[in-house]
């Protein structure tokens, strides 16, 4: 019989070497897979792990793509840390971006800075709003978050096709489900000439160190890793569970809808049926990937970007099918979490009777 | 050995070079909104391609990119390509469309063609296909067919393209059994096999005995075969998940046009178009008729089909009156493509609205 027991103690430099491990593992694997169908492993993972990292465009297509999946992560690593499940990031996404698209083309043609602040506010409250009911519903009802939350990410969805085919439809587009392409003023500037680098990157960067202060340096990150490692002391402390609640959906609601309305108003620049592509999703595996910590998130989030965009290129480059990939980036996270997991625990065999 | 060695250097080299001197062959790329084995929208452009690389062997390399989502990833996907030496790329989506327009942009030498879009440049072309001709064929097949006249459609997203289909099949069904329903469900999708099964499910609970679907996937094809219910397969010949259910399928077939377009752009003669070919252009075509349809039902669809080819029948010929009762098109009247392109209305007679 196999039994994991805790280590006793994990050296520090063996946690830190864990992920560069997991990575070196899931390349040999990956490797194999790669051989097996038939392709040469050595261009593969080059091309999916290396080469975008020396392409000066594919490197700030990594930004981009990242860009959301650590904003929504940071959001919803506080309320993971406390036990409070927001699994619908997806759905409050959407909301912020839509809300923010609202916003943009209520003011369609109109000149002027203030208006994507207005839109970000939009957006954050967007997101913010539709994490209210869940938490509304947990604090009255103790309905279950996870459910409730993951509900209203089709509630979330379908209104979304429902105003781009109804108010916000193009009223030149022949019907086509899709807003009007947002004008100069709707869109986030863009950081460096050629590429699709807009300012939302760095407000990503600025919350990541803002997240990182929030958890180490202030009361709130106390009472939030409180609450989910020994719920009764909380109370004994004088932690409101409810508050924290509240406090904890609303912050990664805020997050996601300003993910949501940054995906519009930068890379897409309109409002699309297709605007939610899994972001929410993706980003709890990056939060946990990233151990709930703002910096891990961070790493995971560029890690996580970086096999979507190299396993593009190795579609088209080495033809590979959609589905190779897809089981590699799979092979990746479980590498790495089965890294993680032996790092803190260890395998010991044990014989039957003996306890 | 030594001399083995140096004779396989020699042949080696030899064969480098003469790689080198071969001119550089034409770069074709597709991104595809599905995955290439979804046996529907996306099968038959994949289908397209395989045809390329047979017609122009190594004079062609053809790559492509599956199941890549409309709206940010896609104009990443695009630069890419158009960034790494592709002389024509394929994007087989209407939600491709401004993505397109914005890398054709920076890369003029780039040619782009983009399907069932209406934004055009220098050098970006579009194309279509009627697939509303291919309805009318289906449209008189169910009608004459159903038992219980309710006729289920599989309606992905309310978009003119799909609108028209549904007028366009129910037009000819009524045409053949004025007493014809039709039960739409949109699914908002255009592939997934899970909502696509759920959504041919509950039509059949509401009565429907005939299948059309205007989703990607095979997904109600293999209900109505379980079902023992009739269905058309869509885009591509789907008869091998449903030998009994399929009765015919409307087949989407670009190879041609993916041919003509490839040997444009090497003949130095490729112009930005705008093509939207028909029964008559062979871009719309059926699937061998199942022996389960009646033989002179079979010969009136048949006859419909040619007769959309020569021009002498159009599926959307007055007098033809919108749901709202409001006339649109008076007696003799044909509809133009303006109108057939933006249509955003049912036409009398079928029930329900269109999700806004």
């Amino acid at each position: 019989m196999l039994r994991l027991e805790p280590r006793t103690e994990t050296k520090t430099l063996i946690q830190a070497l864990a992920p560069a491990a997991a990575v070196l593992i899931t390349m040999v694997v990956g490797g194999l897979l790669f051989a097996a169908l038939g392709k040469n492993p050595f261009e593969a993972i080059h091309t999916i792990f290396i080469a975008p990292l020396f392409d000066p465009y594919s490197r700030t297509e990594l930004l981009i793509k990242a860009s959301p999946l650590i904003l929504i992560a940071l959001g919803l690593s506080f309320g993971f840390r406390a036990g409070i499940w927001n699994i619908g990031a997806e759905g409050q996404y959407v909301m912020g971006g839509l809300a923010g698209s609202a916003v943009a083309l209520a003011f369609w043609n109109v000149e002027g800075a203030w208006l994507l602040p207005l839109m970000a506010v939009a957006g954050i409250a967007g997101g913010a709003a539709w994490a209210m009911i869940p938490a509304f519903l947990k604090i009255r009802f103790n309905a279950n978050e996870i459910l409730v939350s993951l509900m209203l990410v089709y509630v979330a969805t379908l209104f979304l096709s429902a105003m781009v085919s109804g108010p916000l439809r193009d009223p030149d587009g022949f019907n086509f489900p899709q807003s009007r392409l947002f004008h100069d003023s709707a869109r986030l500037p863009i950081l460096m000439e050629g590429t699709r680098v807009h300012v939302g990157i760095i407000v990503t960067m600025v919350a990541v160190l803002a997240a990182q202060i929030f958890l180490t340096r202030h009361l709130f990150g106390f009472n939030v890793r409180l609450l989910g490692q020994a719920p009764r002391a909380a109370a004994f402390s004088g932690v409101n569970a409810k508050r924290l609640t509240v406090i904890c959906l609303g912050l990664s609601g805020a997050m996601a809808g300003l993910a949501g309305l940054f995906e519009v108003a930068g890379p897409i620049g309109q409002l699309q049926p297709s605007l939610p592509v899994g972001y929410g999703f993706t980003a709890i595996i990056v939060a946990f990937l990233g151990r709930l910590s703002p910096v891990g998130i961070l790493f995971a989030g560029m890690v996580m970007a970086l096999t979507y965009i190299g396993g593009e290129t190795a579609q088209f480059a080495l033809g590979i099918p959609s589905a190779a990939i897809s089981v590699f980036q799979g092979l990746l996270l479980f590498i790495l979490l089965a890294v993680d997991l032996l790092t803190r625990y260890r395998v010991r065999f044990v014989r039957r009777g003996e306890v | 050995m030594r001399l083995v060695n140096t004779f396989a250097a020699a042949a080696l080299a030899t064969g480098l070079a003469s790689a080198a001197f071969a001119q550089d062959p034409t770069k074709v790329g597709f991104i595809y909104v599905g995955p290439v084995g979804d046996f529907g929208w996306t099968y038959e452009h994949d289908q397209g391609r395989l045809a390329v690389i047979e017609e122009f062997g190594d004079a062609v390399e053809t790559t492509f990119v599956e199941s890549v989502p409309e709206g940010a990833d896609a104009e990443r996907v695009l630069r890419q390509m158009a960034q790494s030496g592709h002389d024509l790329i394929f994007t087989t989506s209407f939600g491709y469309m401004n993505q397109t327009m914005n890398v054709a942009k920076q890369f003029p030498d780039v040619k782009f063609e983009h399907a069932t879009g209406y934004q055009r440049a220098d050098n970006v072309s579009t194309y279509s296909a009627r697939f509303y001709e291919g309805r009318h064929v289906i449209g008189l097949i169910a009608g004459g067919m159903t038992e219980s006249n309710i006729v289920g459609y599989i309606g992905s997203f309310p978009i003119p393209e799909v609108i028209r289909g549904i007028n366009s099949a129910y037009l000819a069904a009524k045409s053949v059994n004025p007493d014809v329903q039709f039960k739409v469900v949109w699914s908002n999708t255009w592939f997934d096999p899970a909502l696509e099964a759920d959504a041919a499910k509950t039509l059949i609970e509401q009565g429907a005995d005939v299948l059309m679907q205007h989703t990607d996937s095979t997904a109600p094809m293999t209900i109505a075969e379980e079902e023992g219910i009739i269905a058309f397969g869509q885009a591509s010949d789907q008869s091998s998940f449903g030998p009994n259910a399929q009765m015919t399928a409307i087949m989407d077939d670009w190879a041609p046009y993916y041919v003509s377009r490839v040997q444009a752009v090497m003949d130095g003669t490729w112009e930005s178009t705008d093509t939207w070919g028909g029964i008559d252009s062979g871009m719309v075509a059926f699937a061998d008729f199942s022996d389960k349809i009646p033989a002179d039902l079979a010969e009136q669809a048949k006859a419909a089909a040619d007769a959309i080819a020569a021009g002498e029948l159009h599926p959307f010929t007055g007098p033809i009156n919108k749901q709202d009762g409001s006339p649109w098109l008076a007696e003799g009247e044909t509809a133009d493509d303006g109108t057939l392109l933006g249509m955003n209305f049912y036409v009398e007679g079928i029930e329900g609205v269109i999700p806004n």
